[in-house]
């Protein structure tokens, strides 16, 4: 079972923003998204394998058709939210993590 | 039930993949069972594309070979496993593992191999050849050691490889026997100017070199030698010394060669065995070898239908032209490139500033095209390359296909005149009639082109002229081109500015929920976010403007390829005291900045993390430093000379007249970045004719200069009024900035605004001085908006406790970023680049 970690106050992220986390010693991008009003969560890999740093919690949220997407901040690829998946190539993707909202605090799990 | 017959495809590489994949496209690969022996480990991949390998360094990015290809079409495939007997009396063919096969029919795909001459020490460690994966694994395991690369050979793929070696930061050098580079595809004209650009790029060139020996060198691995007595000491040799066809098992089993090697075939790719064909590198039709893939792939498609009787295309010689792009220097060569034909006439133009060489060889009575070679600037490759193919007929002066358009127009044809029979693409061969067909089948940009003809998926150096057929035939169809700012928005940036403006609309949000649909992305959202700022220009991370910006607006720095941050403070004009530049160099030894005097004369400062921005912008804020936007699209500087106060031509003071504008114009959004320039006099140091506005000092007051432009495409600016008092000058750049950041594109600078716009410099005129549109008024308040609300976003940023927290790495830890690693080069850090890197991090 995944055990549920605390990481920050959901105010720490501002709305339709990414923070970076230190989580289980991997740097995780946590994206707080409004979408129709709603708040989500989402958490991906930091690290841009196409760049080979770890900015991809300072990149712009977006959508393509259906999909929640960020846009590495260096050359702009896209990653699916939801699975980690580079839009412009499928043979990439990057780890998800699991993340909720307990109260005001946000969690992972690995 | 008939039996299939046995199809034995010997060779996996990229010709006899395209073979199987014309074969299962003729819908008859039912009638064979097929079997494919490959000596190499893993299926075709893309040997055209084999440096893209040094990018990700993962075979798979070039693989070919779509997934389930093999199974879904019954096809076996051994690899590792090469053919080494061909016996046509029994008609078995016996592999290196021991399989023994019986065939009725056999397609030779083998290909070729690098040719390494006999120089005693050739087979010495460390000196490979450039054709495989395995070689490129081998050369990078080696120049982790290695300090000094030397490519033998400076043909196509020589530079290639010598690109390759550059990048993996050896010192490189290129030897060549010849007395130019690129001996077959250039003139000597051509190779001089290629040859003055690769050596600009730090790759050294020694021609008419014959190396006659390898052996131990004093301070390196080897040493070279050559026959006029000199050496080169090198780590790492790489033999590109041309191809040879891997015709061995043709060799073996008395299939009829050419003199000098070969697989003799017909127009069918029939070998002189009715049973056995060959085509790609191994073939040898009419004498030649083609070393291309586009002749291998019309090879291949003519004995696929010799082979299934499932159509007749026959192959014919194949035209040689090639456009690429060597270490970033644009090459050319088209059909008789020498000028070999009798009595043919050249014409050459060469320009040494911008090092531009561009020759067309013609028939004698200067109608037809015979052949061009293009070095720095090959944009006119497509249309020469069309009329030489058509034998179009040429314009009456044809050397003003290849000369400099005053007028901004292109001298080349329209693609209109184009036959149908036109070939665009000759990687995939793909015909004008084959776009024109798709377009009316519904295809409405190039992704859809690239899909339903494949044209401008090899090589891509058709993709100009493809996208001109697509929007010509577009346009014809009376189907707008489509100009949707994005997915989110099917409105231009132009119309989004309307909106904002009347609906007085101040938060993205409020945008797309009564204009857009989603959630905007990094198009959108930053055009929007600068939009909002040229009408309101609020602070730019007032919530919820900051999850507008890009990082480098958001971290209002410019982010480095590592992730960290560059800071470039504003330094009016040029101008700073003794004071602070002693603050900027205590500020860099504080925090260990790389630092360095920027093109726009200013200090840039790199290296920093963003948890140290805040920290370093304090200290400069305090010593009196504002933002310099070197982030934004925004005004970057405004450079100057001295001027009158120290120079002895100066005619106007054009250092005040710099921090003036530098001060005015600080912090405008604009649609892309703008620079000015103001020179003191005549002799113009500051270079302002390059500026988006540029200001040249007369004795009668300041001459006015838009649309300049250095970068990709530099453009002279053009002289827009004379003799204007500081007054003048300043309203009429007040509306010039105004109406451009109204009527341009996203990211469209404003020389090609200029060039896009109709009625061009007269136009401009008539609405700036003559207010033709009456608007000016309108224009000058919108700018004294934006002058009178200016405020430094850094200084406001940390007056802000709640924000400057936001610039921690981690939100939930002090510590930094580990794969953020400096090594120290001429005493100041810089970047670790990929070979210093060990993986720090996995990713699973
Ligand atoms: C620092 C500097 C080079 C240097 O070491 O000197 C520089 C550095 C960059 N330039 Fe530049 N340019 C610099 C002067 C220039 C100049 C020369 C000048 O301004 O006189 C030019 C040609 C003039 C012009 O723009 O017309 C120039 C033409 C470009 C272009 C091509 C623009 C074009 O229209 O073709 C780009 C790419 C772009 O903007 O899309 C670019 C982009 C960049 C970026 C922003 C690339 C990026 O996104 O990372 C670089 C980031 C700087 C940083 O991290 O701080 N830079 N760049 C110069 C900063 C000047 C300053 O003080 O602000
Ligand atoms: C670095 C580089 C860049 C290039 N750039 C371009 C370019 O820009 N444009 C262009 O048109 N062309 C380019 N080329 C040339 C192009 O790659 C070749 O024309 C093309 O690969 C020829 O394909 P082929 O299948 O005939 O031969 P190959 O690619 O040589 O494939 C033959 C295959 O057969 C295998 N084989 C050989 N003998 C046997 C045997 N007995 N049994 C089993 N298998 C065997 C070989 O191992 C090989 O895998 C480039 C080549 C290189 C190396
Ligand atoms: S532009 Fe004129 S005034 Fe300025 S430095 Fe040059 S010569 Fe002197
Ligand atoms: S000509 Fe090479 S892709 Fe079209």
């Amino acid at each position: 079972m995944s055990k549920w970690v605390d990481i920050c106050n959901l105010d720490e992220i501002l709305p339709n923003m990414g923070r970076c986390a230190l989580f289980e010693d991997q740097q995780v991008a946590i994206f707080r998204v409004i979408k129709a009003g709603k708040e989500l969560l989402y958490a991906i890999n930091n690290y841009c394998p196409f760049s080979e740093a770890n900015v991809l919690s300072r990149g712009i949220i977006g959508s393509l058709a259906d999909k929640v997407v960020i846009a590495s901040p260096i050359y702009k690829q896209h990653f699916d939210l939801t699975n980690g998946l580079c839009v412009e190539d499928e043979s990439v993707s990057l780890k998800t993590y699991e993340v909720r909202l307990e109260g005001n605090t946000v969690q992972l799990a690995g | 039930m008939s039996k299939r017959s046995n199809l034995v495809v010997i060779g996996n590489g990229p010709v006899g993949h395209s073979f199987l994949e014309s074969l299962v496209e003729s819908g008859n690969s039912g009638n064979y069972n097929i079997i494919v022996f490959g000596e190499e480990p893993r299926p075709a991949y893309d040997r055209v594309h084999l440096t893209h390998w040094f990018k990700t360094r993962d075979a798979a990015d070039i693989n070919m070979v779509e997934e389930g290809f093999y199974q879904a079409n019954d096809i076996t495939l051994y690899t590792s496993d090469k053919i080494t007997d061909i016996d046509r009396s029994r008609k078995v063919v016996t592999s290196q593992s021991g399989q023994e096969i019986s065939y009725d029919k056999i397609i030779l795909a083998t290909g070729s191999f690098p040719f390494v001459p006999p120089v005693p020490g050739h087979k010495r460690d460390n000196v490979f050849v450039y054709r495989t994966i395995e070689d490129l694994e081998e050369i990078t395991a080696a120049a982790q050691t290695g300090k000094v690369g030397t490519v033998i050979g400076g043909g196509l793929l020589g530079l290639e490889a010598a690109k390759a070696l550059k990048d993996l930061e050896l010192e490189t050098h290129v030897v060549e026997f010849a007395p130019r580079l690129m001996a077959v595809q250039v003139d000597d004209g051509g190779g001089n100017m290629l040859r003055k650009k690769i050596t600009d790029l730090g790759v050294s060139v020694h021609t008419q070199k014959n190396t006659q020996n390898i052996s131990d060198g004093d301070n390196a691995f080897h040493k070279m030698s050559f026959a006029d007595g000199e050496v080169l000491e090198t780590d790492i040799i790489v033999f590109s010394a041309g191809i040879r066809p891997r015709d061995e098992l043709a060799r073996s089993s008395d299939l009829k060669l050419g003199e000098r090697g070969g697989i003799v075939i017909n127009n069918n790719c029939l070998t002189s065995d009715a049973d056995i064909y060959a085509i790609g590198e191994v073939a040898l039709w009419d004498n030649k070898i083609y070393g291309l893939i586009a002749p291998g792939n019309a090879m291949a498609q003519a004995a696929c239908d010799h082979l299934t009787g499932a159509g007749t295309s026959e192959f014919a010689g194949a035209d040689m032209s090639t456009k690429l792009k060597l270490m970033g220097v644009d090459v050319a060569s088209i059909g008789d490139a020498h000028g070999n034909t009798p009595n043919s006439r050249s014409y050459t133009y060469v320009n040494d500033r911008e090092e531009v060489y561009k020759k067309i060889v013609v028939s004698s009575d200067d109608k037809y095209l015979l052949g061009a070679v293009l070095i720095g600037d090959a944009s006119e490759y497509g249309t020469l390359l069309q009329y030489m193919l058509n034998k179009m007929e040429l314009p009456a002066e044809p050397e003003g296909l290849i000369l400099p358009q005053t007028d901004g127009k292109s001298a080349g044809l329209g693609v209109d005149a184009l036959p149908d029979t036109a070939q665009l693409c000759s990687c995939m061969n793909v015909t004008k009639a084959d776009v024109v067909n798709a377009v009316e089948a519904g295809a409405v940009n190039i992704g859809d082109i690239k899909t339903v003809t494949k044209a401008a998926t090899g090589c891509g150096g058709c993709s100009a002229l493809v996208t001109q057929v697509l929007n010509s035939e577009l346009e014809k169809l009376g189907v707008e081109v489509n100009t949707d700012l994005c997915e989110h928005f099917s409105y231009t940036r132009q119309d989004l500015l309307n909106i904002i403006r009347v609906e007085q609309i101040k938060s993205f949000e409020d945008l797309i929920a009564k204009h857009g649909s989603g959630l905007g992305c990094d198009i959108c959202k930053p055009t929007v976010g600068s939009l909002l700022a040229s009408c309101w220009n609020d602070y730019i991370l007032k919530k919820p403007l900051h999850a507008l910006q890009d990082t480098n607006d958001y971290f209002m720095g410019n982010m480095q390829k590592d992730g960290t941050y560059s800071i470039v403070p504003r330094i009016p004009g040029g101008e700073i005291t003794p004071d602070k530049l002693i603050v900027l160099g205590e500020v860099a030894k504080k925090y260990n900045l790389y630092t360095k005097i920027t093109g726009g004369q200013r200090v840039d400062l790199f290296g920093a993390r963003s948890e140290q921005l805040p920290l370093i912008w304090q200290i400069l804020v305090d010593a009196g430093f504002e933002t310099g936007h070197a982030y934004g699209k925004s005004l970057r500087t405004v450079k100057s000379c001295v001027g009158s106060t120290w120079c002895r031509y100066g005619v106007q003071d054009s250092m005040e007249m710099a921090i003036l504008l530098e001060n005015r114009y600080k912090g405008l959004r604009s649609p892309h970045k703008l620079k000015m320039a103001v020179s003191g006099c005549t002799r113009e140091c500051a270079e302002a004719q390059s500026k988006d506005v540029g200001i040249i000092a007369t004795e009668n007051g300041w001459n006015m200069y838009v649309c300049g432009n250095g970068g990709m495409k530099p453009r002279h600016a053009d002289l827009f009024a004379s003799d204007l008092d500081d007054v003048t000058l300043i309203r009429y750049i007040d509306r010039f900035y105004m109406f451009y950041v109204r009527t341009a594109d996203r990211l469209q600078r404003t020389s090609v605004w200029m060039d896009n716009m109709e009625g061009g410099l007269d136009y401009l005129k008539s609405v700036i001085i003559d207010d033709k549109l009456s608007v000016c008024e309108e224009l000058e308040k919108e700018m004294s908006g934006i002058v009178n609300t200016y405020q430094c976003e850094w200084k406001t940023t940390l007056k802000d406790p709640e924000r400057m927290a936001r610039f921690s790495h981690f939100v939930n830890s002090d510590k930094q970023d580990e794969n953020v690693v400096f090594i120290q080069e001429r005493e100041q850090i810089r970047p670790r680049n990929k070979t210093e890197s060990i993986e720090v991090v996995t990713i699973d």
